[in-house]
């Protein structure tokens, strides 16, 4: 087994990217990658100074709510978060790689840190040329931050399908969410129109709508925010109240 | 003309336990290995240690896991050399986890890596099929987990010392064994702190007792 868990640039031309993995050394053979212990929706939108990003905490292995205080926000640097649903052990090898990328960037002095558009750029390229070796890293991620001192949000997938966008969803949350986001930016005229505090209330609201609506979803969740202005912040765990009193006014099917 | 059980790989069918508590860990397992539907190992001991202080618990293909759990001994045995002092469980699971997440495609293995160390004490670390990390303080697996998580959210309390500890695993795997056809036999404990590692074994008759009809 290799002794080094983390190869430096000038070592690997791949940029510490594993480019070597079992399948590669069987070509002959047949893969069906499935995803084993998994994440939910991630949530992200724009608002007038900034970007919120949300994801529930839970590791779902199969239907099993087996692992539920999983963080699955990452914090890259002050300008930049990236939050992942899908397979969580792929989550945290990429995690993994991304965290030693910024340290590379410390490293040389040069004054460069990664910015959301490059990590987003850079993980597009990622995911694709894993998907074209048939080899996917089963996520989807969402990156936010800052760049050029404007809100930026993107969205990579594991086949390396990429966009950015005022509001993205992965999951459930991009079939029961996406419009309720979308009609928040609308009412408010754009995401410059949108306050910190009414971003974060749309946010809990899809939440909630998750929480109801999606087997997988969990009322516990963190928060990522980043002000053009200010740096990153990761909270958590926050916990979500929903309300069942409609239950109260339900009795048997039929009259 | 072979019989089916004979064609059928041998897994740990299995319950697997870990707990952390103030100064420690307590893992625990059953003994049953089986191929299909017969029982090829009635007392196994699916409790392997990895170094003087780090054990890991054992779930999925026997090989696999045998193997996997082999070649980390080794390795974690070099580097207590290189690096002159007792590798830390977070290092111990570390390199479990890249082998096991690595190689997720050939593999069919599950393993909850415990043990203590002097920089955080008794630690926990769960490792999914997939190769998924997680510290937790109370970790499950194998098939005979599924059947007692109600079991375990239900009785579990942190702050626990390490007789209630013990105690709790030894209830939790038993009811395991009732219910998981693929678990059985003995329960076997371990209890890991500074002062190394003791072992138990709670034979079958003597497993804590419960409701039955």
């Amino acid at each position: 087994m290799s002794a080094s868990f983390y190869t430096k640039p000038a070592n690997n031309g791949n940029a510490g990217v594993a480019m070597e993995t079992s399948w590669d050394s069987n070509p002959g053979r047949q893969r069906t990658l499935q995803p084993i212990t998994t994440g939910a929706s991630v949530l992200a939108i724009k608002y007038n100074a900034g970007v919120i990003m949300v994801a529930d905490t839970l590791g779902s292995y199969g239907s099993l709510a087996k692992f539920r205080s999983i963080p699955r926000v990452l914090r890259v640097n002050d300008a930049t978060v990236a939050a992942a649903s899908g397979d969580l052990a792929d989550m945290q090898f990429l995690n993994t790689v991304v965290e030693n990328h910024a340290i590379d960037e410390e490293i040389h002095e040069h004054g460069i840190a990664y910015s959301p558009a490059s990590l987003h750029s850079w993980l597009t390229r990622v995911m694709y040329n894993r998907r074209s070796r048939i080899n996917p890293l089963w996520n989807t991620y969402i990156v936010a931050g800052t760049e050029a001192g404007q809100p930026f949000l993107g969205y990579v997938n594991m086949l390396g399908v990429a966009f950015k966008e005022d509001c993205l969803a992965t999951g459930f949350g991009s079939h029961l969410c996406l419009g309720l986001l979308r009609e928040a930016l609308d009412a408010a005229g754009g995401y410059a129109g949108l306050t910190e505090e009414t971003a974060t209330s749309a946010l809990e609201a899809c939440l909630r709508v998750l929480y109801y609506r999606d087997c997988r979803a969990y009322n516990q969740y963190q928060l990522a925010n980043v002000p053009v202005a200010k740096p990153a912040q990761v909270s958590g765990p926050h916990f979500l109240q929903s309300d069942w009193s409609v239950a109260k006014l339900v009795k048997h099917y039929t009259e | 003309m072979l019989a089916d059980w004979t064609q059928q790989e041998v897994l740990t069918g299995t319950t697997i336990m870990a707990v952390e508590y103030n100064g420690g860990v307590v893992i625990g397992a059953d003994s049953r290995t089986s191929s299909g539907t017969y029982v090829t190992n009635r007392t196994q001991d699916k409790l392997t240690p990895l170094t003087e202080y780090i054990y890991c618990c054992r779930s999925g293909s026997a090989a696999d896991t045998q193997a996997i759990a082999d070649h980390v001994r080794y390795y974690l045995d070099f580097s207590r050399i290189s690096q002159g002092r007792e590798p830390t469980v977070r290092y111990a699971a570390h390199v479990m986890q890249s082998i096991l997440y690595n190689n997720r495609d050939n593999l069919s293995a599950a393993v909850i890596v415990a043990g203590w160390d002097e920089v955080n004490g008794g630690q926990v670390y769960c490792i999914p099929l997939g190769g998924l990390l997680v510290r937790q303080p109370m970790a499950a697996g194998g098939s005979g987990s599924t059947y007692i998580w109600g079991h375990l959210d239900a009785q579990f309390k942190p702050g626990m010392t390490d007789t209630e500890c013990q105690e709790f695993v030894a209830k939790s795997v038993s009811l395991a064994i009732k219910r998981d056809g693929s678990s059985g036999g003995v329960c076997r404990l371990a209890v890991i702190n500074r002062s190394g590692v003791q072992r138990r074994i709670i034979m079958h008759e003597d497993l804590p007792k419960s409701y039955d009809g």
